[in-house]
This record gives structure tokens, sequence and C-alpha cells, in this order.
């Protein structure tokens, strides 16, 4: 079992502290709301895709460290690339979280999102981290809402 | 506290605890999660052994004597119970899987016979789901109304209220004992007063009550009250809820099937008396007889020393919490259980939960199933340590630096 201390790593705690990305992107085109039924965390993101390109992402609302810094680094990541690459960053991000993708070597799009990789040995944390990515899901296929559960 | 009591021999009760001894995490467990569930002695875990070992069989079955032996175990633990609450008679000691499903049983029943639409049903802004949701669920089914008893900011109940709260379509006074969030022992007694004194019956949800303080439902003069058996240092599935003989008489039956009928043919089903005709099917059969052997346990100690034990570790906890700069308790009652929420400004408590459990500190970070109080205070949630009888001092130390290296790690 990893010290959770190892997972608060600077890069999270001071995104957690000065999120990036953050606001509300008025008009948009794609929007979605997330929520963790279990803890309460709740995310926005609203979107503007021009040519199946994220030319820009935003996301507001409130939540642990982990929810906060996934959502502050994934708007980082994302923005500018091809839709067909976010997705295929939701996936890895997912598998990687959950343990089932190896962050070496098979998670090659998310580059230091990689340092979120210790939230697989701590289980009740794993929906906090997936919780923007799900949220980015939803958003990308014209979906309102996503849950964690 | 009367100050010529014995205090409670920590070190030895400790060593009725194995799981105390574990190490979590490379780190020695700090057990400061009572409210969520409180554990077990060893002598209830292994009267649960023997019954699952020499005595396993069906109650209230036929001939057998092992049956009559299963039988006679399993209503000897419902007289621990009767004694435990003070109530009159045995027969108003129904065996229920927990506090939840004792406040469905009366919703379901008697709720469901008394309410009407237009009617109100009255509970309080520190409920737990559980003492919230049954409600809900039976007044918008009946096109009834659910009310509110405010709370102040210090978590107490505005009394004062209750007079205008309380009408005459008021069916049903619902109202938590001790708060799981608070950790406000609320005046029960005095608020039963004032509801029956308007002709209105009370529920009490006795969940934290219980293994904090002793309850009388006599004294009380409570028409219900529900409890579990896991936060009383028993097992999980069992609790019991405690009826006034004359309403659980008068109450039609919940859920059908064996156990619970006298006699049925095609035509017409008869149901036994009251608690059976509640009790169907087979019973969590060594839970109540592992609860029974709790009570045992509890009543061994003392009531009295165990609540002068916690409340010497809420006053402590309380103090030395209180000077960690950006930590705010929530819940300053008067009257108040060994149960302490805080918040830490810039730190959420999931990851304070996280933080905490990597130093083997084992505490609740959530909403505590009290969304509407959350609500009351703008909070997502809040970590939450809860003391036992087998907690020290030393254990909050461990709290408190744990709090404090979490706080460090976050600026």
């Amino acid at each position: 079992m990893t010290d959770p201390r190892e997972l608060y790593q600077q890069v999270i705690l001071e995104h957690n502290k000065k999120p990036r990305n953050f606001g509300k992107l008025d008009p948009c085109t794609h929007h979605a709301e997330g929520h963790n039924p279990l803890c309460g965390d709740q995310l926005e993101l609203s979107l503007v895709i021009e040519n199946g390109v994220v030319a820009d992402i935003k996301f507001q609302g409130s939540g642990c460290a982990i929810d906060v810094a996934s959502a502050s680094l994934m708007t980082g990541i994302v923005k500018g690339k091809a839709v067909a690459e976010a997705e295929a960053m939701i996936e890895q991000f997912r598998g990687m979280v959950r343990g089932e993708l190896d962050p070496a070597t098979q998670a090659p799009l998310l580059g230091r999102l990689t340092l979120f990789s210790g939230v697989k040995d701590l289980p009740s944390r794993v929906k906090c981290a997936i919780l923007p990515w799900a949220t980015l899901h939803a958003a990308l296929k014209g979906e309102e809402e996503a849950s964690t559960e | 506290m009367s100050a010529t009591l014995q205090p409670l021999d920590v070190t030895a009760i400790r060593r009725d605890f194995p799981l105390l001894s574990r190490v979590l995490n490379g780190k020695p467990v700090v057990y400061l999660d009572s409210a969520v569930s409180g554990q077990m002695p060893l002598c209830a875990i292994e009267r649960m052994a023997k019954y699952e070992r020499d005595e396993h069989t069906n109650v209230h079955r036929g001939v057998s004597t092992l049956s009559q032996q299963a039988t006679d175990s399993y209503e000897a633990a419902r007289e621990k119970v009767r004694r435990f609450l003070g109530a009159a008679s045995v027969r108003e000691i129904v065996w229920t899987r927990g506090t939840t499903e004792a406040i469905n049983l009366v919703a379901q029943t008697f709720g469901r016979g008394v309410v009407q639409a237009g009617d109100e049903i009255l509970v309080s802004a520190m409920e737990h789901h559980a003492n919230i949701v049954p409600w809900q669920m039976l007044t918008q089914e009946k096109g009834a109304t659910l009310k509110v008893i405010p709370i102040t900011d210090d978590g107490e109940l505005i009394l004062e209220s209750l007079d205008e709260l309380i009408t005459e379509r008021t069916k049903l006074l619902a109202v938590t004992h001790v708060s799981n969030v608070l950790g406000t022992v609320n005046p029960i007694k005095e608020i039963i007063a004032r509801a029956h004194a308007k002709g209105v019956p009370v529920l009490v949800d006795g969940a934290q009550a219980v293994p904090h303080l002793k309850v009388d439902v006599q004294d009380l003069d409570a028409d219900f009250y529900a409890f579990s058996g896991h936060k009383l240092s028993g097992p999980t599935g069992i609790g019991a809820l405690y009826g006034k003989l004359a309403h659980l008489e008068a109450m039609p039956p919940w859920h059908g099937g064996g156990n619970m009928i006298r006699s049925v043919t095609w035509e017409k089903t008869t149901y036994m008396a009251a608690p059976g005709k509640f009790e169907a099917g087979t019973p969590p059969i060594a839970a109540a007889i592992g609860l029974g052997a709790a009570l045992d346990y509890l009543t061994n100690l003392g009531l009295d020393r165990i609540a002068a034990q916690e409340h010497d570790l809420l006053v402590y906890a309380t103090e030395r919490l209180e000077r960690i700069p950006g930590l705010h308790i929530l819940g300053k009652a008067r009257d108040k259980a060994s149960v302490i929420s805080f918040v830490v400004e810039g730190i959420h408590p999931h990851d304070m939960g996280s933080l905490l459990d990597g130093e083997g500190v084992v505490i609740r970070a959530g909403h505590h199933c009290a969304q509407p109080l959350m609500a009351r205070y703008n909070v997502p949630a809040t970590t939450r340590a809860s003391f036992a009888y087998f907690n020290t001092r030393e254990d909050i130390d461990v709290l408190v630096s744990a709090v404090e290296k979490a706080i460090e790690l976050f600026k």
C-alpha cells in the first residue's frame, strides 16, 4: 500500500490551490455536469470545439484536491487536441487509475498526468480522479450529465 | 459526572478488542470511528461463534431440544434489550436489521395508518437520512407535508419553534436523540412532553445515543425508540424497535411470511401478537445473541463509567483540536456526545480522510448520511472523529498530530 502522501505531490497540491482553466465558457459548443454522489464532488465543464479540435475548455465546481487537480491538469492537456485524441486520453486515464494500464508503457498520451497513477492504491479516491474525465466523456458525447456511479 | 466513579481500566479493556492491535498501512490502528460502527468485544464475537459452532439451528421451530435452546438464547437477548432500554415488557421489543429498518417499519405501518393528505410529519434539521427519507416517501405517497425543526449555528434544536411547528395536522414527530454529525444530545424528554401535550406521538432515532448514555424509554415516555446493534459494540444486521405496546398492538403487520402468522388458510391469515407479527422470516439469530452478549459487556463496564471516559476524551479532543489554526468544529452544543465533526480551511475532508488513513487513524470523511445538515452549514462534507470507551488521550494525540501533518503538507 502506498503512503497517500506520495500521491499528494507538489503538482497536485499546486493545481488544487491554483486551478487552471477555472470558470465557464459562454457561449460554448459542448457542456456537461458531473457529480460523485458518494462524496458530493461537483464539476461543470464547458468546451468550444471547432473543426474537430478542442479550441477551449473550462471547468468549475467544488471537490477534493484529487478532483480539482485532475480537472485542472486535464483541461490543460486536452486544450488544442483533436476530439479523437481527447477520447483516447480519457480511456488511458481511466485504465491507469483503475490499475489496468501500466503508466510507464501503456499511457503515452498522458505525459506528466501519469502522476495520478498512485490513485489506484486508494480505491476510495479513484472516482475523484476520474470525475473530470467522465464529465469530459459525457460532454463530447453530447450528454448533459455524468456520474461516477 | 460523579467524582466518585471508579474510572475504567482502559488498558485491560483494549485487550478485549483484537482489531485495536492491528497495523494498517504500516501504522498502529487508532480507531476513532465508533459512530460509524462500534468495535465488538471478544466475548460477543465468541458468543456468536459458539452459536454457529455448537447451537446452530432455527428459532421458534418445532420440538427439538436444539431449536428450543436456540429460541431460549435468542429470546434471552430480547430480554437484555428490554432491560437495556428500560421497557416495561419484552413484547415491546421488535427485532429489526437496524435503526433504518425500524424507522421504515413505523413509517409503513403506524405512519400509513395515521397520515392522510394534508397532514404533517415533523423531523429536525439534524436528522440522518434514515430519519428523513422514510418520512419523505410516506408524505409524498399521502400528499402530506414534511416539516423541519431548525437548529442554531451551534447545533442545538430551536425548541421555541415547536409551538408553531406542531399543529393540529401533525401526526408524528421523528427526531434523533444524538446527532451523528454534531454530537448534540437533544433534550428528548422535554421534546416528547411538549409533543404529547399536543397529542403528537414521538419516534426517537437512538442509534447514536445508546452507545453513550443510559436510555430509559419509560422515563422519556417515547412512543417509539430505534437503535442499531453495531453502534453498540454488537454485530451488524441486528437492531431493535421499541414501541409502546398499545401502538404495536394497533399497528398492522409489515412484511408477510413465516414466523409472523398464527394460522394461514386460503381464505384468511391471522397474525401473531406483537412483536411476532413484525418479524417475518428467519431472523439473524447469531447477531441477536451476539448483541445480547455485547449488552452484558457494556452493562458490566457500567454505562456511567463509559460516559465519564468518553466525556473526558471529548473535552480533551475539543480543546486540542480547537487550538489548530484554520480548523473549525461543527456542533458546539452544551450537551454533546463524544463525536467531533470538523473542517479545515483549504483541505477537503476527503483529502484529510486519506491522509489520516495513511497515519493509521480511522475516521469518517463525508456527508455522514446527513446531506441536508451539510447544506445547512454550507459544507460538502466534514471529517468526523468519534470516541469510545476503549479510546485514550494518546489516540487523540495521534489524531491531532496527523491533522497537523496534513495541514503542513497542504501549506
